[in-house]
């Protein structure tokens, strides 16, 4: 099969019309993933005969005509729970762990008919920036195998850019979708905190995760909006605001859209190759019509501080029930209680693992919680305020996904200081809860550049219209790895 | 020296809400283990919490009773630490910003009222249960993680053993009049903390305080603190020093025991839960719940008194719990006399319960019944020695009226009917009558037992007397 469909609208016009079958369709995605999986190493758990059941039995009941998810293979990020399916964090501590349960985000792209094609490989416990930090080892960039495909998204970012699924999900606690995305030339979307239910995502930091599409197109990622997004009654934090449809929303048009380029966006620290596509493709947006002013967001350069002190802090109580008692990887080594705590936590978590669960557990203690997590805290205030006060002027701001492109796999590894300055601008979307997508805008040497677009909370619809408008005036989406030529289904 | 004695006292109740207060799981007790649970209750990777609006409500029930003031923005926190019965290694609470705070209740010790001040009042969630067996492994029972708790905390008034054990019957009486709580000590739905500290006469700083551990009944409370009390001033008036320890009660020795000196205090690392947004309370959630409030003891002993016409002594025992004052209100609803009424329940009744080891509402006997006998002995129709009899048929969950009649208990009273009886017994016994004119009154009990003997014991002695004299006087 060489036939190449860019987009699920395509995909499923040739299932509905019998072009092709779902089995053939998964059955080619399977051989696709196993092809680039030495390459790549995207996946940690290939769902190979549970996804062809359920392909089998997408073509049985016959392909919904309404539903581009309908027999077409998804892959999920593998800190989202799936039942019977291992699920693993990336982590040692739960090596062997089978949920019983579904994320809500599964639950509801399985009814829209998705297949389940496999869990994707990603930093443990989606801490990194780069899927480095994986016990199943790392993910390479398909567009430079000697590259890292960002993080902690690497896996999801990595199958879609190389073609091998045309939509995947990601999570996003500082950047996690959006960078793996500019990354790996494909459009990733953090929804507002609360528009997606993170019933059944193995939380890293709660006041900051979120799920979101990873696709090769905006349009496909406004049509997994459309399924994943609403209330959940499992989730107390996800919010009863109506859901437009997304994919409606996508006139295409930004003429006298107000847009705010913050100053520290572009400022020190940014590569001077993303600089350049990132002011190229602002001109962009003005010759769409849309205006641009130059705006400030002053506390957004103390986001990684305050980021590194409540992520951690969250995570450091998150990751507690990690203790070896009921589920996951438990140390043969224990004579007493207390040693089966520390030797499991000791053996089964990873070293940048243990590098947050020590700043948070610190920052979290009574000697240090007001200097710390207290600050940590009015700084994510100030930063809210930040935002509201641009908000109240303009549309949606835009800048640089990341810093720079992608680097070189084991580059950073050694420093964390520099690899956590790769989410300087990301965190502050996490940090006020605010929607923000990463576009294609270019390659800078050979590798893709993002373009972010941050909303308003719950205006998603406008986030992903300006994306859009960008898309369809540029041909950088069009861009593919060489090793997603030929083969994709 | 004398010493003043400082006690303060944290108590822990159970909620009876349907459902657990972060998760759908039923809250019921006796279970299999582990029966009552799901994913959230096993603290599984990726399960969120799902607040139960029921307890705040309930919360918010138990502030109002001890008229505490209600935070009307208020959040949970996170409380950070290792154990296999808590199985997320937190266990969500509040800490900075209490559901409640700053209420009091009034105590009454030997007639002398005084009010205790209550710091604080939150709701939190239960840990499961251990089980240590001797096969060498450790259960674990989740059914009781997640079972919503209210943790009241005292102020520093409480000054004597006495006043601890008052403070917590009034505690107790008050909750339970709620309805948010069985609040039994001896099923566990109430637990108590305990810590005491002496210091000097007249000196401001408080003494290094204890605390005391498996006390299991309020009475147990009281007996450890009275012995905690004389071993501290023991203690210091020897010239040594009180050291922060937390002790066991033994209950055989009635002795307190050193279980484990503290040092420093614990980290337990809260933080605002961040799965949980914060609780927004509106005025009109606080009023709907005050006008929805049950009436509380001291008002329903004012209106036995008031209304009802009984002593302090018996309005306050009545209203010890709601189970009893309502049955009272029931029983005398439905036509009893209130202080009869009174009677039966302080009397017969508590007797029954206390022999039986039963609580009012696991009996047959119902409001109903009481009133009916109690009526039929007002209005004569049975003596107040047939109402033994229908007393213990009634709580075997008999109809009084119905045993009353198929027994054939019913009083005889009719002077129409005895009239006859009598004077055939003044013509079968006419030295009688002499010796009752002669002055000689035995005679009369025992003409009154020969009708009695007549009518097989139904006659109304009452009316018989009455017709005996009259009769009598007659001749």
């Amino acid at each position: 099969m060489t036939q190449q469909f860019d987009n699920l609208t395509e995909l499923h016009q040739a299932l509905v019309n019998k072009d092709l079958s779902a089995t053939e369709l998964t059955q080619q995605t399977l051989t696709n993933i196993h092809d680039h999986e030495d390459a790549l190493n995207a996946y940690v758990t290939v769902n190979d005969d549970e996804a062809l059941a359920q392909a089998k039995q997408a073509d049985e009941s016959g392909i919904d005509a309404d539903n581009v998810f309908s027999g077409v293979p998804v892959a999920y990020k593998d800190n989202l729970t799936t039942k019977g399916l291992l699920t693993t964090a990336a982590s040692k501590i739960l090596y062997n762990f089978k949920p019983v349960y579904d994320a809500d985000v599964v639950t509801r792209l399985r009814a829209a008919g998705a297949v389940t094609i496999g869990k994707t490989n990603l930093d443990e416990f989606a801490m990194g920036g780069s899927t480095e930090t994986s016990y199943f080892g790392t993910v390479h960039n398909p567009w430079d195998t000697t590259k890292v495909p960002g993080g902690s998204s690497g896996g999801s970012a990595a199958t879609v850019a190389a073609g091998d699924v045309l939509a995947a999900l990601g999570s996003d606690t500082g950047g996690s979708i959006r960078q793996p995305a500019a990354f790996n030339g494909i459009v990733g979307l953090k929804p507002t905190y609360g528009r997606v239910s993170r019933w059944g995502l193995i939380a890293f930091a709660s006041s900051l995760d979120q799920i979101g599409p990873m696709t090769q197109n905006v349009t496909d990622a406004a049509a997994m909006m459309n399924v994943i997004a609403g209330r959940d009654e499992r989730d107390a934090t996800s919010s009863s605001k109506e859901v437009p449809d997304y994919v409606a929303g996508l006139s295409g048009d930004i003429k006298g859209l107000k847009i705010g380029v913050p100053k520290e966006f572009l400022g020190d620290g940014i590569d001077e190759g993303v600089r350049d596509q990132i002011k190229t493709a602002i001109k962009k947006l003005e010759a769409l019509g849309a205006t641009v002013d130059e705006v400030s967001l002053p506390h957004s350069t103390h986001g990684i501080q305050a980021y590194y002190i409540l992520g951690p802090s969250e995570a450091s109580s998150n990751l507690q029930r990690f203790d070896g008692i009921r589920y996951g990887y438990r140390t043969p080594n224990a004579k007493n209680l207390e040693e089966l705590y520390v030797k499991t936590r000791s053996e089964g978590f990873g070293d940048e693992v243990k590098r947050r669960i020590m700043l948070g557990t610190f920052a979290l203690s009574a000697g240090s919680f007001d200097a710390f997590f207290m600050k940590a805290a009015k700084i994510r205030t100030l930063i809210i305020e930040d935002f509201k006060k641009v908000f109240a002027d303009y549309d949606v701001i835009v800048g640089p996904t990341a810093p720079t492109p992608a680097f070189g796999i084991g580059a950073e590894t050694k420093d964390p200081m520099t690899m956590y300055m790769n989410d300087m601008l990301t965190v502050p979307a996490n940090l006020a809860g605010l929607p923000a997508v990463s576009v294609p805008a270019g390659l800078v040497d050979g590798l893709p550049v993002g373009l972010q677009v941050i909303g308003r909370p719950f205006d998603e619809s406008r986030v992903l219209n300006t994306a859009f408008a960008f898309e369809q005036n540029t041909t950088f989406h069009e861009l593919k790895p060489s090793m997603s030529k030929g083969g994709r289904a | 020296m004398n010493f003043q004695t400082t006690i303060g006292l944290e108590v822990h109740v159970e909620l009876k809400t349907n459902s657990k207060i972060f998760s759908p799981s039923p809250v019921e007790f006796g279970d299999n283990p582990n029966a009552n649970t799901n994913v959230i209750d096993w603290g599984y990777p990726g399960v969120l919490p799902t607040p139960n609006k029921g307890v705040v409500e309930y919360g918010m029930r138990a502030a109002l009773a001890l008229h505490a003031k209600i935070n009307q923005h208020t959040h949970f926190d996170r409380k950070n630490y290792f154990y296999p019965d808590n199985p997320k290694a937190y266990q969500i609470s509040q800490s900075d910003v209490p559901l409640a705070q700053n209420g009091w209740i009034e105590i009454d010790v030997d007639g002398k009222k005084k009010k205790i001040g209550i710091e604080e009042m939150h709701i939190e969630e239960d840990a499961g249960k251990n089980t240590h067996n001797p096969n060498g492994y450790s259960y674990v029972d989740l059914n009781r993680q997640g079972t919503p708790l209210i943790e009241i905390v005292s102020k520093p008034d409480i000054a004597s053993p006495d006043e601890a054990y008052a403070y917590l019957e009034t505690l107790r009486q008050r909750i339970q009049f709620t309805g948010v709580s069985d609040v039994k000590m001896e099923e566990g739905s109430m637990r108590v903390d305990v810590n005491i500290s002496i210091r000097p006469y007249g000196t401001d700083k408080f003494g290094t305080k204890t605390e005391l551990k498996n006390l299991n009944s309020f009475n147990y409370v009281k007996k450890g603190l009275q012995f905690e009390e004389q071993r501290q001033q023991r203690v210091l008036l020897s010239g040594g020093q009180i050291q922060q320890e937390t002790r066991r009660y033994d209950e055989a020795s009635n002795e307190t025991i050193l279980m484990r000196v503290k040092e420093g205090a614990d980290d337990y690392r809260y933080f605002p839960e961040p799965d949980i947004p914060n609780v927004e309370i509106a005025d009109d959630w606080i009023k709907q719940i005050e006008a929805t409030m049950p009436e509380m003891p001291e008002r329903r002993r004012q209106r036995y008194v008031d209304d009802l016409g009984l002593t302090d002594y018996d309005a306050m025992v009545l209203t010890q719990t709601k189970e009893m004052s309502d049955f009272f209100e029931a029983a005398v609803a439905q036509g009893a006399d209130a202080k009869l009424t009174s009677n039966y329940l302080q009397g017969d009744v508590n007797a029954y319960l206390n022999d039986n080891h039963l609580d009012l509402q696991d009996t047959k006997l119902t409001p109903d019944h009481l009133a009916g006998m109690i009526k039929l002995q007002m209005d004569g129709t049975i003596s107040s020695k047939m109402a033994k009899k229908v007393f213990k048929a009634i709580m075997d969950g008999e109809e009084p009226n119905d045993y009353v009649k198929a027994h054939n208990l019913v009083q005889l009273s009719d002077p129409a009917q005895l009239q006859p009886i009598i004077d055939g017994v003044l013509d079968a016994n006419a030295q009688s009558i002499e010796d009752f004119k002669n002055g000689k009154d035995r005679a009369v009990g025992f003409l009154v037992g020969q009708i009695m003997k007549q009518t097989h014991g139904q006659a109304n002695p009452k009316i018989v007397n009455k017709l005996l004299m009259t009769s009598l006087n007659a001749r």
